[in-house]
C-alpha cells in the first residue's frame, strides 16, 4: 500500500520546483575546511606577515613548517617518535582499561561501594596527572613506565566513571530477563551487561584519548629519548624551529585522527 | 481440556523486608496444563509480585511454589515470563534475542541444530519470519512484544507467566496478540498465567479469573469461564460475569477506603 502510494507521490514530488537540498554532511565538510583554511590563515599573518623581518616568529611560520614537515615524513625520525609516543597511549589506555572498567562495574553496581569510593575518586580525578611525574619517576624510574603510569592515571576517570554510569543506566528489564532465565553472574555479565554498556566506555575511552593526547606531550619531556614531546624539546635544542612548528602540527593531526577513529567506532556499534 | 495442577502456589506469602505488613499472605494457587488463569485486581493489589514469586524471580516469604509437583528454587527452565515492555536487547537481532539464553548453563543442554530448530519454529510461530535478522530498533511495538513472546516460546515452556504483556500496544495489535496466546496455548498445552487490570482482556481469554485483593492481598473471589475461543461474539454471556467482576471490586476498592494505614 505505501508503494502505491510512492508511485502516486512520486510523479508530482519531480514536478514540483522545490530547491535543491544540499547534503548536510557535504554543507558541514566544506563548512570545517573553510574554518581550517581560516586557521592557516590567522597563523600565517601572525608569524610573516606582521613581524618584522628579521622576526623569531618567522621560523614558526606555515611556509618553512610545511618545508619542514614535507623533510620530516620523507625521513624515519618522525615515523619512529609517532610510534613509540602510540604505543604509549596504547599501553596506557590498555591499563586505564584493565583497571577501570572492573572498578566502574562495581561502582555502578554496588551503592555501598560507590558510596565509598566516590569521594576519593573526586579528589583523584581533580589532580592534574602531570602533578603525580616526580612521584612517578621515584616509584618507577627512568623510562616508559612511569608514563604509562601517568597516562593510565589520566585515561582511568573518564573510563570508569562512564562504566558506572552505564551500568546505572541498564535497562532493569534486561536483568530481569537474564534472571529468568537462570543466567549467572558472569553469563549476566557477559551477555547482558558488558554488551549493554559497551557504548558508554566507548564514549569513556574517547574522553580517555583526549585527555591522555594532551598529558603525553609533557609526559614524554623527562627521562625518556624518544616519542613526540621528547622530539618537541629536541627540535628546540637544535634550534630546529620549522621542525617544532611541524611536529606541533603533527601532535594536532594525529589527535584529530585518534579522535575520528573513535567516534567511527562509536557511531559502528549504535547503528 | 485442562489437568489439574502442573504450577502450583501453596500457603505463599510475601513480605518485603521492613515492610509492616505482607504484600500478599497465604496465598493458594493452582494452574493446569492449557489452563490459561488471570490474576486480576487494583493496581498496588500485588499481581505482579505474586508472579514473580510463582516464576521464581523473587523467593516467597513462607509456602512453596511446586511445578509438577516438585518444589522450584529459583527459576525454573521451563517456566518462562514475559514483562509488559518486551525487553528486547538491542544489540542483538531478532533471531539471536529469540535464542538468547538457550545456551546459559542452567538451561537444558540442547544441541546446536536442535537450538536452531527451536528459535526458528519460535520465530514462525509469532509470524515473523520476515523479520529475523532485523534489529528491536526496526520492529514495530507490536512485532517487539512477538519477539519477546517467540524467546518464551524457543524454551519450550510448560508454563508461561505474563505481566500485562499487552498493556502498552494499540488495540488491533493487542487483540492480534491476544488470538496468537490462545493458539499457542492450544498448539502447545502450556499452562498460563496473565496478570492484568483489564476486566474484558480477563474474560476474553481466561478459564479462570481470580480477584486479588485486599492488604495483604489475596484471593478474594475466582469465576470460571467454561465457553470456547473466540468468545469476541459471546457478549452477553461474558457481560454477566463481567457486571459481577466489576461489583466485586468496587466492593474491594470500598472496603480499602476504611482507614487502612493505622501502624
Amino acid at each position: 500500500m505505501s508503494a502505491a502510494i510512492a508511485t502516486q507521490a512520486a510523479p508530482d514530488g519531480g514536478r514540483a520546483e522545490r530547491p535543491r537540498s544540499v547534503h548536510p554532511g557535504l554543507v558541514r565538510l566544506v563548512l570545517g575546511l573553510v574554518g581550517l583554511a581560516g586557521l592557516l590563515l590567522v597563523w600565517w599573518v601572525g608569524t610573516e606577515l606582521l613581524t618584522p623581518q628579521a622576526s623569531f616568529l618567522r621560523r614558526f611560520s606555515p611556509v618553512s613548517a610545511a618545508a619542514a614537515l614535507a623533510g620530516l615524513v620523507t625521513g624515519s625520525d618522525l615515523a619512529l617518535h609517532i610510534l613509540v609516543s602510540l604505543r604509549r597511549v596504547a599501553v596506557g589506555l590498555a591499563l586505564a582499561l584493565a583497571i577501570g572498567v572492573p572498578l566502574g562495574l562495581a561502582v555502578g553496581r554496588f551503592r555501598l561501594f560507590d558510596a565509598a569510593t566516590a569521594p576519593s575518586f573526586q579528589f583523584l580525578r581533580m589532580i592534574s596527572p602531570l602533578s603525580w611525574m616526580p612521584i612517578a619517576v621515584m616509584v618507577f624510574g627512568v623510562g616508559d613506565r612511569p608514563i604509562y603510569f601517568l597516562l593510565a592515571f589520566a585515561a582511568l576517570w573518564p573510563i570508569l566513571l562512564n562504566t558506572a554510569a552505564g551500568v546505572r543506566g541498564l535497562d532493569p528489564q534486561w536483568l530481569q530477563v537474564a534472571q529468568s532465565l537462570s543466567a549467572t553472574r558472569w553469563e549476566t555479565l557477559r551477555s547482558v551487561i558488558l554488551p549493554g554498556i559497551l557504548g558508554q566506555i566507548l564514549t569513556g575511552v574517547r574522553l580517555a584519548i583526549g585527555i591522555v593526547w594532551i598529558v603525553l606531550v609533557p609526559c614524554e619531556m623527562l627521562g625518556v629519548s624518544a616519542g613526540l614531546g621528547y622530539f618537541i624539546l629536541d627540535t628546540r635544542d637544535r634550534l630546529a624551529y620549522d621542525e617544532l612548528a611541524a611536529t606541533v602540527l603533527v601532535i594536532g593531526l594525529l589527535g584529530f585522527l585518534l579522535d575520528a577513529a573513535t567516534r567511527f567506532a562509536a557511531r559502528l556499534w549504535s547503528s | 481440556m485442562t489437568s489439574p495442577r502442573l504450577l502450583s502456589a501453596e500457603r505463599v506469602s510475601l513480605r518485603y523486608s521492613g515492610a509492616a505488613r505482607p504484600v500478599f499472605a497465604e496465598v493458594d494457587l493452582d494452574v493446569g496444563a492449557g489452563e490459561v488463569v488471570t490474576i486480576l485486581g487494583p493496581s498496588g493489589a500485588g499481581k505482579s509480585s505474586l508472579l514473580r514469586v510463582l516464576g521464581g524471580l523473587q523467593p516467597s516469604t513462607s509456602g512453596s511454589v511446586t511445578i509438577r509437583g516438585t518444589p522450584m528454587h529459583g527459576a525454573h527452565p521451563r517456566v518462562a515470563f514475559a514483562f509488559q515492555s518486551p525487553g528486547l536487547l538491542p544489540w542483538l537481532t531478532l533471531e539471536r534475542n529469540v535464542a538468547f539464553g538457550l545456551d546459559f548453563k542452567r538451561q537444558p543442554r540442547l544441541e546446536r541444530s536442535e537450538l536452531a530448530a527451536r528459535v526458528d519454529a519460535a520465530i514462525t510461530e509469532v509470524g515473523l519470519s520476515h523479520a529475523r535478522h532485523l534489529r528491536p530498533t526496526a520492529l514495530s511495538g507490536g512485532m517487539a512484544q512477538r519477539a519477546a513472546l517467540a524467546r518464551c516460546l524457543a524454551r519450550q515452556p510448560e508454563a508461561l507467566l505474563l505481566d500485562e504483556p499487552f498493556g502498552a500496544l494499540d488495540e488491533v495489535t493487542r487483540g492480534e496478540m491476544q488470538d496468537l496466546l490462545l493458539k499457542v496455548v492450544a498448539d502447545f498445552g502450556t499452562a498460563v498465567v496473565l496478570v492484568t487490570h483489564d476486566i474484558d482482556e480477563a474474560l476474553l481469554l481466561s478459564d479462570r479469573i481470580v480477584l486479588l485483593g485486599g492488604s495483604p492481598a489475596a484471593p478474594i473471589r475466582d469465576w470460571r469461564i467454561a465457553l470456547s475461543h473466540p468468545r469476541h461474539d459471546l457478549v452477553a454471556e461474558l457481560g454477566a460475569i463481567r457486571v459481577d467482576i466489576l461489583s466485586a471490586m468496587r466492593g474491594l476498592r470500598s472496603r480499602s477506603r476504611e482507614p487502612d494505614y493505622v501502624i
